[in-house]
């Protein structure tokens, strides 16, 4: 007999099957064109137009400018979420809001904000450019606004997970004669390494996937300041489709790849906490 | 006397903190309040007011507010099933579900431009029905669907699991048919984290640009979102009339937001 | 070590936590801080620590002032609520952190520190535990780590938050002698916060009695039951029953009871607290009868009905009482305060 509690089974199936059915035509079926299309003419052209020096130098670029975002971020984050979750402050709650703040922004807008600071009618552009020091076109501003995509990543996977956990262990550390740095080393980190990487993960994967703020400050300059997603853009528009989608699909694979690592971190962050 | 704290490194981590946050975010964003301003205030209505812009701002938000609107009855039914169900493969299925966090948008734009356009998998066969999705204001729907599903099942997903089956089986207890505990005990309850979902997902789509922009074929007054027009903007070095328009979309979803909020302590009235 | 508390202010938002507490305790002294949830217990014992920092007021230990002296430093031992063990470390790695944090130079060579382990599990009843992790061990075991962990550093001072509020009645029976034992054994000077009063005054040299944020008496026991020094703690100790009387000439009388000695107490309406204790039932006609009688392990608990109170009293000796029986009550003593 079935519990009071349960759907007939025939209803069971039936939304099992929606739900399934919706995401296969939802996100599989994109993932799938994505393949297809890169690899209409086989194998070989999708891996010439990922050995373009012009894709060449749009890899180089895309890891340069994550290599440099997700770390600042990783710090920031981490301090963020230290204050936070172990301390009481005036504005801390204020604080928790602002930190958000970058992922109610579009993107667009996210780069725009650095065009009117940097570019060639900014606050600072002009000043800078007698200086010889370009922002906006240029890999400094691909860095910000890449920093300010993808902001808050790693906070806010930190701020509820070190909250929940409380203060009392740091402070036992305390009273047993731990320091600041030794207390996070030994006692903090420890706790949180699991979710701290999975919020890396994600903190990248956008870092490098990145549109709409970097092809404000970018200048499309190829081999220059083309990003990998910039590159699809412009191999589209020129009607390059395999190039484009070869290139697509290697962007499609990082996500597969930190999607991946994110839930096997997530089942072992977890198993630690169901543990604790 | 200076109070102390009982753990050591408040005053280097607030201070790496604050700073991080003011010169990556905090002064930024303040060019967007104050250059638009360069118009005069007659300058900044006149160019957040023209009709090309008008449209576009009201294609953003409709768009986004439809897509989330759609996602919402779908990402309820795939939180329901991912929690209360046990079948072959719904591990995989629920890492699926953030592929559209993780998907750069750009690649998600050509995707569903390749799936939708005229000749696609299924372009072609809604072509046939007198369906055109791509280069329309249709497939910004269906581009913005695709970005804000995974916000409703994530916020849905954790309040349904701590629900349990406890309150629907009290509910039972008492008589109830499974339509009626499910109608009067589950929905309110989801309810604040329903609301949250599509604040979240409406949020993001508001001011979506990569996947959008393949798919919609950027006929102005027609299939031409804001977040372009900035970007056409920036391209005749137009400063102030970008970050006017950049400014008005922001204060906009900025007021919806806050709508939405109160419709969620509504909501949740009566809830601890 | 002594410890000495003045004037210590603290308040959160607009409600003061501590509200001028003074407090000193003597090199090995066994002290309970005693009082209901909110009476500011908890925030004097982590004021202590070192984990909170008083708005106004002075901390002195060995009679030097803690103001400016961090947590890490003070070199107290502190039990906490529910342990805080490190999770993620062994029962031999919880134990040994506060050794093996030291600066180099002070830091005990790695063979010493496993000695001192392997000592202090051997004091705590734990030996062959080394290994295992918190989350496989019973509560008793895990409040015996954090105290071997605590102990590890060798403080002077040991102050325990509620240390037997999460374990059931008959290990926290076992665990209390056994932690009063290793007090005296070690010379400690112990403070721990308790809401349960049998737990205090079994335990404890002196229980000071807090309420409000401030510490109302800190007497021994003894003291404490006999003369407690306002009504609010003769009310809160030893399950008194507050009656109304009245005071003439040094005598308390009451509506249904015989009077009964209240010294020093001015004429007027005024409150007694009797305990159990106080009350002795005869059988015989008297005005009261019982409502209740209970045999359990300590004897017989007797509930007698008296002018429509409902009071404990003790039974005489080789007096089975029954239901409805007919009785009468003496008092023998109370504690009296003007209403």
């Amino acid at each position: 007999m079935r519990r009071a509690t349960e759907e007939p089974a025939w209803l069971r199936w039936l939304l099992c099957l929606a739900a399934v059915g919706l995401l296969a035509l939802f996100l599989a079926l994109p993932l799938a064109a994505v393949f297809t299309e890169a690899l209409r003419r086989g194998i070989g052209p999708a891996l010439a137009a990922l050995e373009d020096p012009d894709a060449v130098a749009a890899i180089g670029l895309t890891l340069l400018v994550a290599a440099i975002a997700v770390p600042v971020n990783l710090v920031g984050g981490v301090a963020a979420a230290w204050a936070i979750a172990q301390f009481d402050f005036p504005g801390r709650r204020l604080l928790t809001v602002l930190i958000e703040l970058p992922f109610s922004v579009s993107p667009v807008i996210s780069g725009l904000v650095y065009v009117l600071v940097f570019g060639a009618q900014g606050w600072l552009g002009p000043w800078l450019e007698t200086r010889g020091l370009q922002v906006i076109f240029a890999l400094p501003g691909l860095v910000l606004a890449t920093i300010f995509v993808t902001f808050p990543f790693v906070a806010r996977t930190l701020i509820p997970l070190m909250q929940a956990q409380g203060r009392a262990e740091a402070e036992a550390a305390a009273t047993l004669g731990a320091s600041g740095w030794q207390i996070f080393r030994r006692v903090t980190l420890p706790n949180i390494r699991w979710a701290l990487l999975s919020g890396v993960l994600l903190c990248n994967a956008r870092a490098m996937g990145e549109f709409g703020a970097v092809s404000v400050v970018s200048g499309h300059v190829r081999g220059e300041t083309n990003t990998m997603p910039l590159h699809v853009e412009i191999l589209y528009n020129e009607y390059q489709f395999v190039g484009a989608f070869a290139v697509a699909a290697l962007l499609a694979l990082l996500a597969l790849v930190t999607l991946g690592a994110k839930a096997v971190l997530e089942r072992m962050g977890g198993r630690r906490l169901e543990s604790a | 006397m200076r109070r102390r704290d009982a753990l050591p490194g408040l005053g280097l981590t607030l201070g790496i903190t604050w700073l991080w946050l003011g010169l990556i975010v905090l002064v930024p964003l303040s060019a967007l309040a104050i250059r638009p301003w360069e118009l005069g205030l007659a300058g900044v209505w006149a160019s957040v007011t023209e009709p090309r812009v008008l449209a576009s701002l009201r294609l953003s938000f409709g768009a986004a507010l439809l897509a989330a609107l759609v996602d919402l009855p779908l990402g309820l039914l795939v939180a329901w099933v991912v929690v209360r169900y046990r079948f072959p493969g719904r591990r995989l299925l629920d890492a699926a579900i953030d592929l559209p966090f993780a998907l750069p948008t750009a690649v998600a734009g050509l995707a569903l431009t390749a799936l939708y356009a005229p000749n696609g998998w299924l372009g072609a066969p809604l072509a046939a029905m007198g369906v055109t999705v791509a280069f329309t204001p249709l497939g910004v729907v269906v581009a913005l669907a695709f970005v804000g599903l995974p916000f409703i099942v994530r916020m849905v997903e954790p309040v349904l699991r701590d629900l349990g089956p406890e309150a629907e089986e009290a509910a039972a207890t008492l008589g109830a048919t499974r339509w009626q505990a499910w109608r009067l005990v589950v929905l309110p309850a989801l309810g604040p984290a329903l609301a949250s979902g599509l604040a979240l997902a409406f949020a993001r789509a508001v001011g979506e640009y990569g996947s959008v922009i393949f798919i919609a074929g950027n006929r102005p007054m027609e299939s031409e979102i804001a977040p372009l027009l900035i970007v056409a903007r920036l391209e005749q070095y137009d400063y102030a009339g970008a970050a006017a328009l950049g400014l008005a979309m922001l204060l906009l979803s900025f007021a919806l937001l806050l709508a939405f909020g109160l419709v969620q302590r509504w909501l949740r009235r009566g809830m601890a | 070590m002594t410890i000495e508390v003045r004037g210590l202010m603290r308040r959160y938002g607009g409600v003061a936590a501590l509200d001028g507490v003074a407090l000193a305790v003597g090199q090995g002294e066994f002290v309970a801080l005693l009082g209901p949830s909110g009476s500011g217990k908890t925030t004097l014992l982590r004021s202590l620590a070192g984990l909170e920092f008083p708005d106004a007021g002075e901390v002195l230990i060995d009679g030097r002032d803690m103001a400016q002296v961090p947590a890490r430093e003070r070199g107290i031992g502190f039990v906490f609520q529910n342990y805080a063990l490190f999770r993620h470390m062994t029962v031999f790695e919880n134990i040994a952190f506060g050794l093996r944090i030291r600066p180099r130079r002070q830091r005990p060579g790695r063979a010493e520190i496993a000695r001192r382990v392997e000592e202090l599990l051997a004091l705590v009843r734990l030996p062959g535990l080394e290994a295992r992790y918190p989350e496989q061990l019973s509560g008793g075991q895990r409040q015996r780590v954090a105290l071997a962990r605590a102990l590890a550093i060798e403080p002077r001072v040991l102050l325990l938050d509620e240390p037997f509020g999460a374990l059931d009645a008959k290990v926290r029976k076992e665990l209390r002698l056994w932690l009063r034992g290793l007090h005296d054994r070690l010379g400690l000077t112990s403070l721990f916060v308790t809401h349960d009063q049998d737990e205090a005054l079994e335990l404890a040299d002196r229980v000071a009695v807090m309420r409000d944020g401030r510490v109302v008496q800190f007497d021994t026991p003894e003291v404490l039951l006999a003369r407690p020094a306002d009504a609010g703690v003769a009310g809160f100790l030893g399950d008194a029953a507050p009656v109304a009387c009245e005071v003439r000439g040094g005598q308390a009388h009451f509506a249904a009871l015989p009077p009964v000695a209240a010294e020093g107490v001015r004429d007027g309406r005024a409150v007694a607290f009797l305990r159990p204790v106080d009350l002795l039932a005869e059988p015989g006609a008297g005005a009261a009868r019982v409502a209740a009688a209970r045999q359990d392990g300590r004897g017989v608990r007797l509930t007698v009905e008296l002018g429509g109170m409902l009071l404990e009293a003790l039974p005489a000796q080789g007096w089975v009482p029954q239901r409805g029986e007919a009785c009468c009550v003496r008092v023998l003593g109370a504690r009296v305060f003007p209403a």
